[in-house]
């Protein structure tokens, strides 16, 4: 009720400051540039960064001011408003409002009720509670701001013309700020210089979004060139930027030198405050936001408040409870109003006002009415609203230590980022997942790929993958061995290093370098792995395909030969796979770095300047292929400075490169010395001599080995970071033929192709991947044919589109349209292999072409404002016209349990959505492999090209999904009455829906949202591929607002966001992509199979607990309160209270709050094990079970009924006697605990030690605390003393009379109910909870029976639990006779039993001894 | 064997949440088992255990003797004079006369019974000063006596409030006819009618050497007849504040219907067994009005019992529900047998 009021007043807050902002900005801005903005028609929204230096010092003045200091406060209050503004906050709340309503009203003399000191005790006592809690919240969270406030950092001293440091807090805008490697980045600050040669810097963003890989930043154009540090003295330049914003995902803005000469800044050259500079000894930068105004404290919208089912419908009973709080002081009011006029004169009991006045009956009784919502008021329970948040914490806190949420290997638990929705996990009736990442690994594994429509389905590489599997399941452990020696012998625990197996040497030798890490140190190798992105072995070492191997050896000296020469067919294949595998080496954002140091990026200082080795290396390698002959030739070029911006000199080189191979005697060698390998576990120095072709990594393999020389010790050791695990998928499988990324700078990359040697690329452009345009482009020189070629990776739908199409009656046309046919059939191969697949495309460019390109490019680069835009087209000006080159088949491996989970959610009543961004075929596949799909479903697809189309699909679909239900009906109708025996169960129709993206706009039209829907409710599982972000969520919202159903989104990537924020609960997995998902989720795991125990185990728990503790609270109000209710009718409706007050008001608040908190955080009703393994015992969250409308008034009309005895059984017990007031509300007060602690008794399903101590303690606390107040109170509490009336009641027998047969006649009904549901009607839940007893195997046998009992009643229809009818028992019994004969009597031990519809799993079991003591039905 | 490899992994995993059983939430527990023979020995028990307990205090409620004889009527005349509120000093005698068909042996109490005085109305029962009649000096303007604190002039009442002010004030006497002529006055105790807390601690006289200058500088309530401290001039342990009438009516009743103790039997000479079978008279100075509120006054002679007085309603209730209790259960185990022949059926016919 409260939220919606904290939320809008949060949202003007922000407004009012971000207005604020931006007005202060704007204005700093006209006064300061008008100039540039006329110039430049952008909207005045820009901030102005000046030093505070040289000749801007007044400027600096002016404009500084504006902007925000770098000192953090995320703290809500200080110690002075600390007081005022916590209660400010807390009387947003409705409840908290109504009670001081109450206490203000118990200020009016006329209707106080209380002495008004004690109706603020209540009120008081949750104040302070909760202000404590915020208090503490706030004061750890300003401990860590003056911890962040006071980090050191160097900055810029005017005054002392260096560098002096400064704590963060005293950063300002314009500062300038040098930091070294390693060191924390305290603001945004541009970047401007870099000890780097190449003016990049590397950051690490962990903190900021989890991402382990580095990223890369560059100094801003134009100061790159500089060679001694940059002196900010002679800073002249002005920066512009936008206003502070929250999207992290843009920078824009310019430098202006002071020659009016403007450069482009962007994303690229910010530095991120929070991160960590790594691989750069030191950088400079100036800083344009500070504080505040940095785009990650802009993004920190502070914990979410949501609020749950559960709560939304106990809020509607509280309005209930308000409803019958007015009916009751309407009664009160009318009865005091009529017994007043009943008197004609004033009577000695009716005391006038103190005024001596006496009132009409009519004023009287309004002024009743508001004494009795004073007196009646705990009937609101103000006590639910805080025992709720106290469960809710002890509830999140079990879960998150609940050791079966725990993954070891990433050393993550369970997080929960939302405290108030855990009961929410109980009642999730649809889910919708993301497939990569969640359903999957995410641990992107190089299958297969097609090349100039050849396939290479790389054998050996999936055996290897097979391996692993087994390797995962048996030990986790053993991998690291594993991943070395091969998958023939994984018993075979020799060190890896020469256990080599198999046919091929290059196989078994592309396992040496992981083999190498692990034998060495191993140690080091597996905790870097942990914290270094996709570079686990089963990515890593990827088995090439022999004849794609082979061929690729033989091609690589002779290619470019060829090159220049009229095409041919074989050439033309061989172009084909040397820029194939090029184009996966180059083709990406990789960074490569050297494993020892992983955060430390390798230089080949030898190599960095010289792509070329030196002669004298050239030759020695040569010299160790001695196998080959080859052409010694004289080399003529001994240009070793040659960079690769002389192209002319590579050409010079190609001679060198002239060879010719003698494969086939070569290889039989190579086949020979393998497999003596094989027999003789050879020293891996030996190994290295007669296999030149695997030298690098066989060198590798042995410190010991000779040949190894530096370059490929390092090589060897070379480390992938990659931004995706596709891209290091290609590039390690791009290693494994020995084309492998050696360096990459910003301006160049440097290849190694086998024999060629290291050939270095001049990198003109890249242009990274989007989703929009789902692919990206390098555009380097090709240092062989010295011209410019664009290689791009993409999906195949957008690549196969760009592809040129000249005329058809060229040859070579033909081919391509060949090849194009072949690729795409073997794309849609690994897409039904549900392999991820991508496309290999490159294109040529004259020189010409390219400037002409980049042009235009660069301008649109500088732009400001639509940026964008312009991007987009200019990338699609130089993306098109593309030659086709091939493409892979990348495998993503389901997640462990995944099928498993799922099978479970399904079976618990859970509807499952897959909305993947994969194309159709894959998205499919995987659904089959994680069982979302059954091979017995039908399977409609919803693929359209318009929404017509689409309307008429969806009405064909929905007609043929009717027909076959209504066939099967009939079809198992018929069976049943013929054979009513589960063994012929007809198993339900199911279809399963799979939708395409295309589709799905048109599905999410207003028009044609019901019809989907409907659609949908049919199907078991509905798949969407091809889905961007914005349609998953709007899925989501469609399912959630139009079924009005409890949704649940778990995904693991930034694509997955807005969906995981739209729905009920949103579950992040914090896997390989990043934190975004999590950041933005309610509950964050690590493993899609944990989803499993958190909603079937944690939900249920969460839920059926809150529930029960709700409803508790509900009956425990209405109770006590109704005590005092009745007692109106016989004090004349004067709202006189039987009770001590403080008693009163200390009932609610001390005696009887602690055992509902722990029955709401402990109480089990079914063990988690039996919860796991019946999943259908989800279903009544689902429903609603534990609280429903009804539940509710059952609740209420128990409540009555116990108050009424309550109160009428003392009080025809003391009718007529001389007990007086507090004497004869003494011992109602007393039943009245002993009955409500005990209804807490029937109602608890499970009483640990904890609920005995509690319980215990309340009824000792009760008595004590009365004790002690009878025996010291006798003047304390004026109008009711209660002196002496406890210690007189404890010796008096008939008040222990009273007390007990009224807690008995109370609680009868509610025991004698539970007795009957239990003999006579059990639900599941009662069976199950009976499961719990058994010993485990009669457990697993009791199961075996539930589920061949639920089994054979989805054959009969839903038939109720238990049939007491005659007619019902009649017909069990001949199911059960004749479901006898068609199961064999060895498959269940009790063939002759029923299905147990009606009998309890322990009956069948246990021969019948004794009516009394055999358990019986009474049992459940 | 899980839980060692957890604690393996916790030594090298600081994250990992430990496998304590409260937080694995394993705690063993006791889970309340509805079986047929709990249940059904707990109806029988209990069942049982109510009937038991319910005979015994019928048995018992039943040895009450206890007569009650109405004066409202009897002394009509009394009530018309005292409804004109300028009769209030007139002195109104009146003479209400019962039979004992038999003795009532043992201790007796005599209440006064009234009907219809809601002494539990919420501003009544706030309205007095318990810090006034523990003898401390207060200032009892800021307590609830109004209006009933002051007179206009200022002078404090002493005791104040509205449950002091309407104090019963009737006075009884009993007489016992020893024959037809001669009647002797039936001693009855002032004393120890009130609890002895109230009587001791809870009520005190204001200290001073004498109870007049105690009560100086205060009036009596404005219904009173006498000042408080001349209530019991007689006895000096019975006097003012401490005086057991008072007490006993200051102890303001629960329902609108109360009896309150008003004098014990002295059990001495002819009445030291009890009252004898006779003919009586109760002589009643006739000073509290019921007629405004339709009230009825009776005079009540009883004994009592460990359980109470003569209520039965207690014992009642335990027969009524003990034996609903053993019916239930009877219930109860007619289904369980029932189905539990039913499941002998099933496994009578095994094929």
């Amino acid at each position: 009720m409260a939220d919606p009021i904290r939320w809008a007043r949060y949202r003007w807050r922000r407004l009012v400051s971000a207005e604020g902002r931006d007005g202060s900005s704007s204005s700093s801005s006209s006064s300061s540039c008008d100039k540039c903005y006329n110039s430049s028609n952008m909207p005045g929204r820009h901030r102005i960064v000046i030093p505070c230096l040289g000749h801007f010092k007044e400027e600096y003045e002016k404009v500084s001011k504006l902007y925000m200091n770098n000192r953090i406060r995320t703290t809500k209050y200080t110690l002075f408003n600390f007081i005022p503004r916590n209660l400010f906050e807390q009387f947003h709340r409705a409840a908290n409002l109504y009670f001081l309503f109450l206490v203000v009203l118990n200020w009016v003399p006329l209707v106080e009720a209380f002495q008004k000191e004690i109706t603020m005790l209540p009120l008081v006592a949750v104040l302070t509670i909760i202000a404590v809690k915020d208090g503490l919240e706030d004061y750890s969270k300003y401990k860590l701001d003056k911890q962040i406030n006071n980090l050191l950092t160097k900055v810029y001293s005017r005054k002392e013309k260096k560098y002096i440091e400064q704590c963060w807090k005293n950063v300002n805008v314009g500062d300038f700020i040098r930091l070294s490697c390693n060191e924390i980045i305290p603001a945004y600050i541009v970047l401007l210089y870099s000890t780097d040669p190449d003016g990049i810097c590397h950051i690490e963003t962990a903190s900021l979004d989890g991402e382990t890989n580095l990223k890369q930043r560059q100094v801003v154009r134009g100061y790159m060139e500089q060679i001694s540090e940059i002196d900010p003295e002679k800073f002249s330049s002005r920066i512009e930027c936008e206003s502070p914003n929250n999207d992290l995902s843009r920078f824009r803005g310019f430098v202006e030198h002071s020659n009016k000469e403007r450069v482009g800044l962007s994303r690229e050259n910010l530095l991120l405050r929070g991160c960590t500079i790594r691989n750069t000894e030191a950088v400079v930068g100036i800083v344009v936001y500070a504080g505040h105004e940095t785009k990650a404290m802009l993004n920190n919208n502070g914990p979410r408040y949501k609020r749950s089912k559960l709560e939304k419908r106990a809020n509607i009973d509280v309005l209930w409870c308000v409803l019958l709080l007015i009916l009751m002081c309407l009664i009160g009011a009318l009865g005091h109003g009529i017994w007043l006029s009943s008197y004609s004169d004033l009577t000695p009991f009716n005391t006038p006002e103190p005024d001596g006045k006496s009132t009409p009956p009519v004023l009287a009784g309004f002024y009743m009415f508001w004494t009795m919502i004073i007196l009646l008021q705990v009937l609101i329970p103000i006590s639910l609203y805080v025992s709720i948040e106290v469960v809710k914490l002890g509830q999140i806190y079990l879960i998150q230590n609940d050791i079966d949420l725990y993954h070891e290997k990433t050393d993550s638990t369970i997080q929960c980022r939302t405290l108030n929705i855990a009961e929410d996990l109980g009642q999730i009736q649809y889910i919708f997942s993301d497939k990569t990442g969640t359903l999957t690994e995410n641990k992107m594994v190089f299958r297969r790929c097609s090349i100039a429509g050849q396939e290479y389905c790389h054998e050996e590489n999936a055996k290897r993958l097979d391996s692993y599997q087994e390797a995962d399941s048996e030990d986790e452990d053993l991998t690291g061995a594993l991943c070395g020696s091969l998958s023939h012998m994984p018993k075979q625990k020799v060190h890896s290093c020469r256990t080599v197996s198999g046919p091929l040497n290059s196989k078994s030798l592309n396992q040496l370098p992981g083999s190498a890490l692990g034998g060495e140190d191993g140690v080091s190798n597996v905790s870097h792995s942990r914290h270094m992105a996709f570079s686990s072995p089963i990515e890593t070492d990827v088995v090439p395909d022999a004849k794609l191997l082979e061929k690729f050896s033989q091609i690589s000296y002779n290619v470019y030969a060829q090159l220049e020469e009229t095409e041919r067919e074989s050439s033309l294949e061989s172009v084909y796979i040397t820029d194939f595998f090029l184009a996966l080496a180059i083709c990406n954002t990789v960074v490569v770095s050297a494993p020892n140091q992983p955060r430390q990026k390798l230089r080949l200082s030898s190599l960095g300047r010289t792509p070329i080795k030196s002669l004298e290396e050239i030759k020695q390698m040569f010299q160790r292929l001695s196998v080959r002959r080859l052409s010694t030739s004289p080399v003529p070029s001994t240009k070793e400075s040659s960079s690769s911006d002389s192209p002319s000199t590579f050409v010079s080189k190609l001679s060198i490169f002239r060879v010719k191979l003698a494969s086939p005697a070569m290889e039989a060698g190579t086949h020979m010395a393998n497999e003596t390998q094989d027999t003789e576990i050879s020293q891996c120095a030996k190994v290295s001599l007669p296999e030149p072709l695997d030298r690098v990594d066989t060198a590798a393999g042995s410190e010991h080995c000779d040949a190894g020389s530096s370059l490929q010790q390092s090589m060897s050791k070379l480390c992938y970071e990659a931004e995706s695990p596709d891209e290091a998928a290609l590039v390690h499988a791009a290693r494994a033929y020995k084309c492998t990324l050696q360096s990459r700078t910003p301006d160049q990359v440097t290849v190694d192709l086998a024999a060629l040697g290291s050939v270095t690329f001049q990198l003109l452009h890249i242009l990274p991947f989007d989703s929009v345009r789902k692919r990206m482009s390098v555009i380097v020189r090709h240092p062989l044919s010295n011209k410019v070629v664009v290689y791009t990776k993409g999906a195949d739908s957008v690549i196969m589109d760009l592809l040129w199409t000249g005329p058809a009656d060229d040859k070579s046309e033909m081919e391509q349209k060949k090849i194009k046919a072949r690729t795409q059939k073997h794309l849609d191969d690994y897409a039904r292999r549900g392999l991820r697949t991508l496309c290999i495309a490159k294109k040529v460019m004259s020189d010409a072409e390219y400037t002409e390109w980049l042009k235009s490019h660069f301008l649109a680069e500088t732009s400001i404002d639509n940026k964008e835009e312009l991007l987009l087209e200019s990338t699609m000006k130089l993306e098109s016209k593309l030659t086709l080159l091939g493409a892979t088949g990348i495998e993503d491996r389901l997640q462990d349990g995944v099928p498993d989970t799922i099978e479970a959610l399904r079976k618990a009543g859970i509807k499952i959505w897959m909305l993947t961004g994969d194309k159709q075929e894959t998205a499919v596949n995987i659904a089959y492999a994680c069982r979302l799909l059954e091979p017995d479903d039908k399977i409609f697809t919803l693929k359209s090209q318009s929404k017509d189309a689409c309307v008429l699909l969806m009405n064909t679909i929905l007609e043929d999904i009717q027909k076959s239900t209504y066939a099967k009906k009939n079809h198992s109708s018929k069976l049943t009455s013929v054979f009513p025996a589960p063994s012929t169960q007809a198993p339900e129709f199911s279809a399963s829906l799979v939708v395409d993206g295309k589709t799905l706009e048109y599905v999410l039209l207003e028009s044609l949202q019901s019809i989907f829907l409907e659609l949908t409710e049919r199907c078991r599982a509905v798949v969407c591929c091809r889905a961007t972000p914005l349609q998953k969520s709007e899925v989501v919202k469609l399912v959630r607002n139009r079924l009005k159903v409890m949704t649940l989104a778990i995904g693991d990537g930034a694509n997955d966001v807005s969906m995981i924020q739209m729905a009920d609960t949103g579950v992040g997995l914090s896997g390989q992509e990043g934190m975004q998902a999590v950041m933005a989720s309610d509950f964050a795991v690590s493993q899609f199979k944990h989803l499993s125990k958190l909603l079937l185990v944690h939900g249920h728990w969460c839920y059926t607990r809150l529930a029960n503790m709700i409803l508790y609270f509900f009956y425990k109000n209405v109770a006590y309160v109704n005590l005092l209710f009745w007692y109106q009718f016989f004090c004349g409706f004067s709202g006189t209270s039987m009770t001590d007050y403080w008693v009163l008001i200390f009932f609610n608040l001390l005696f009887t709050s602690v055992p509902p908190i722990i029955y709401g955080i402990l109480d089990k009703d079914i063990s988690a094990e039996i919860l796991m393994q019946l999943p259908e015992l989800y279903v009544t969250g689902q429903t609603s079970e534990a609280y429903s409308p009804p539940t509710f008034w059952i609740t209420l009309l128990d409540a009555f009924y116990q108050s009424l005895v309550c109160f009428f059984v003392p009080y025809f017990t003391y009718h007529g006697s001389d007990i007086d007031i507090f004497s004869f509300g003494n011992p109602l007060n007393t039943a009245a605990l002993f009955i409500i602690l005990l209804h807490l008794l029937i109602e608890s399903k499970t009483l640990t030690w904890i609920h005995i101590i509690v319980m215990i303690g309340s009824i000792l606390f009760y008595f004590v605390f009365a004790l002690t107040f009878g025996a010291t109170c006798k003047t304390c509490n004026p109008p009711s003393n209660p002196y002496w009336i406890m210690e007189k009641h404890v010796t008096d027998p008939v008040f222990y009379l009273v007390c007990i047969i009224t807690t008995c006649v109370a609680l009868l009904p509610r025991y004698l109910f539970r007795v009957l549901q239990g003999a006579l009607f059990p639900s599941p839940m009662l069976r199950a909870k009976h499961l719990d007893r058994l010993t485990p195997k009669e457990q697993r046998e009791a199961i075996k029976k539930w589920k061949e009992d639920r089994i054979g009643k989805c054959s009969m229809g839903f038939q109720d639990t238990c049939t007491c009818s005659k007619s019902a028992e009649d017909a069990s019994v001949r199911e059960s006779a004749d479901h006898s004969l068609y199961i064999p009597a060895a498959k269940t031990p009790f063939p002759t039993c029923p299905p147990g519809r009606h009998v309890s799993p322990r009956m069948l079991h246990k021969p019948v001894q004794d009516p009394l003591t055999s358990v019986g039905l009474l049992t459940l | 064997m899980k839980n060692k490899d957890n604690q393996s992994a916790q030594e090298s995993n600081p994250r990992c949440p430990d496998s304590s059983a409260f937080k694995q939430q394993k705690l063993p527990a006791w889970k309340p088992k509805l079986t047929a023979s709990t249940v059904l020995s707990s109806f029988f028990v209990i069942g049982l255990f109510c009937l038991l307990v319910g005979i015994c205090l019928i048995l018992s409620a039943r040895s009450v003797n206890e007569i009650q004889i109405d004066y409202s009527d009897v002394c009509l005349n009394c009530s018309k004079l005292r409804e004109s509120s300028s009769n209030w000093d007139k002195e109104c005698n009146c003479f209400a006369h019962f039979t004992l068909q038999e003795n009532m042996p043992g201790d007796i109490f005599m209440y006064y019974r009234l009907q219809n005085f809601y002494q539990n109305h919420r501003r009544y029962v706030l309205s007095r000063s318990d810090a006034q009649l523990l003898g401390q000096d207060v200032n009892i303007q800021n307590s609830y006596c109004a209006p009933f604190a002051t007179y206009p002039n200022g002078t404090p009442m002493a005791p104040c409030g509205a449950i002091a002010n309407s104090m019963f004030n009737d006075t009884v006497q009993l007489f016992y006819y020893v024959n037809s002529s001669t009647a002797i006055q039936v001693p009855l105790l002032k004393n120890g009618n009130s609890w002895w807390s109230d009587k001791n601690v809870k009520f005190r006289n204001p200290t001073s050497y004498n109870l007049s200058s105690a009560f100086a500088g205060t009036a009596r309530p404005p219904y009173w007849q006498k000042p408080a401290y001349l209530l019991d001039e007689k006895d000096e342990r019975n006097n003012g504040y401490i005086n057991d009438d008072l007490i006993v009516w200051m102890r303001v009743s629960a329902f609108a219907t109360f009896r309150n103790l008003y004098r014990r039997l002295s059990r001495t000479n002819q009445f030291a067994d009890g009252l004898p079978a006779g003919n009586y008279t109760f002589h009643i100075t006739y000073n509290f009005p019921v007629t405004k509120f339709q009230g009825k006054k009776q005079l009540v002679l009883s004994t009592i019992t460990w359980s109470g007085g003569s209520n039965l309603f207690l014992g009642i209730a335990y027969t009524v529900s003990g034996a609903v209790i053993v019916l239930a259960g009877f219930v109860i185990a007619a289904i369980h047998l029932k189905r539990r022949k039913k499941k002998t059926y099933f496994q009578r016919h095994p094929k």
